[in-house]
């Protein structure tokens, strides 16, 4: 009996649980929104964050991060993604103050980080695209990450991120991607996190 | 991708690629093409754009032939995708997702003003 239901909780995780890539372009939050959802359910951290572009040049991975909303129980492993982009010019981080050494090695690294990025989209079972709400969402990024995820049936959450801002627009982002739920947060204040979960628990679970 | 210097100075050349010719070629063909004329200064339109799984293609290949002062990237803007949601498809369980007119250029050239669902603006700088 004791092995059974064991097995039935085990079952029952087994089926819920999923590879979730948190992906965006640089600075829209991933890294702030990860350390959050994974502070929230677990009471860690997931990685440093900055205000320069392409902070994350490494994936990391969170392991069975548990989940609870509205009744459903989700077990998650959370994927922070380097920012993606399509350029990445060394003279940008000089103009942040780094010395070109560094500037240059930065966008080195900046770049393996957006090819890891890209590699992972393969390998998961949902994806929360970050945007920063105060930006043009119709970028190639966010176009190119959505018509991956809608081109295999998988699940996707579009995160409207710095609503904390005066110049945030999270409406803009829902008129530009509609057949998608949008939810308008603050990771930094943790603003409307809730709506997130409970997004996170009906679309991944 | 030798640079074409006599043509690059004054003017730029744009390419638009009609959708049936690119339906005759493997992907990897298409995006060796893209990053072929990209990188000698020709910004290229394509009528029904590259498959999602091409785009992400297209982006990791571009990242592994930046090279500082020579190459920062490419500027690769298109239309959100549309789907093809039809009352059998939905039946089915199946959705398409149709790809739309694409335009892409060296990052130091093209640069996007405006984007919407179905207006990009954008400017050629030499
Ligand atoms: N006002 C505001 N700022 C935010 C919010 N979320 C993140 N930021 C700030 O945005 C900047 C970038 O945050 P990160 O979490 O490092 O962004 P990222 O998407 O992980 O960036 P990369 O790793 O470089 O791709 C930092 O200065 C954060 O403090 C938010 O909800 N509101
Ligand atoms: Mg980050």
């Amino acid at each position: 009996m004791v092995i059974n239901l064991f097995s039935w909780v085990k079952r029952l995780f087994k089926k819920k649980k999923a590879k979730i890539g948190i992906y965006g372009p640089p600075n829209a939050g991933k890294t702030t929104l990860a350390n959050r959802i994974v502070r929230d359910w677990s009471g860690d951290a997931m990685g440093p964050v900055s205000h320069i572009p392409h902070e994350t040049r490494r994936a990391r991975r969170r392991e069975d991060v548990i989940i609870e909303a509205n009744g459903t129980t989700v077990m998650l492993d959370i994927i922070d993604t380097p920012g993606l982009a399509t350029k990445i010019d060394f003279h940008g981080f000089m103009a942040c103050g780094m010395e070109e050494e560094e500037a240059k090695r930065r966008a080195k690294e900046a770049t393996e980080g957006v090819i890891e990025a890209v590699k992972w989209l393969e390998d998961l079972d949902g994806v929360i695209l970050v945007m920063d709400a105060t930006e043009d969402p119709f970028t190639q990024v966010n176009v190119t990450v959505i018509g991956n995820m809608e081109a295999r049936n998988l699940p996707l959450v579009i995160a409207a991120n710095k609503i904390d801002m005066q110049k945030a627009s999270p409406a803009r982002i829902r008129g530009a991607f509609p057949q998608h739920p949008t939810v308008p947060i603050s990771a930094l204040e943790g603003i409307n996190t809730d709506q997130l979960y409970k997004e996170i628990a009906k679309r991944f679970g | 991708m030798s640079q074409n210097k006599n043509n690059s100075q004054t003017n730029i050349q744009l390419d638009f690629i009609s959708e049936s010719k690119l339906a005759q070629m493997a992907p990897m063909e298409k995006i060796r093409m893209v990053l072929d004329e990209v990188r000698s200064g020709k910004i290229i339109v394509l009528e029904r754009g590259l498959a999602p799984d091409e785009e992400a293609k297209l982006i990791e290949m571009t990242m592994t032939e930046i090279t500082p002062d020579e190459f920062s990237g490419i500027e690769i803007e298109s239309y959100p995708t549309e789907q093809n949601t039809s009352f059998l498809r939905k039946i089915l369980g199946k959705t398409t997702t149709k790809t739309r007119l694409t335009v892409i250029g060296p990052a130091d050239h093209l640069k996007t003003i405006k984007k919407d669902r179905d207006m990009i603006t954008a400017i050629v700088t030499k």
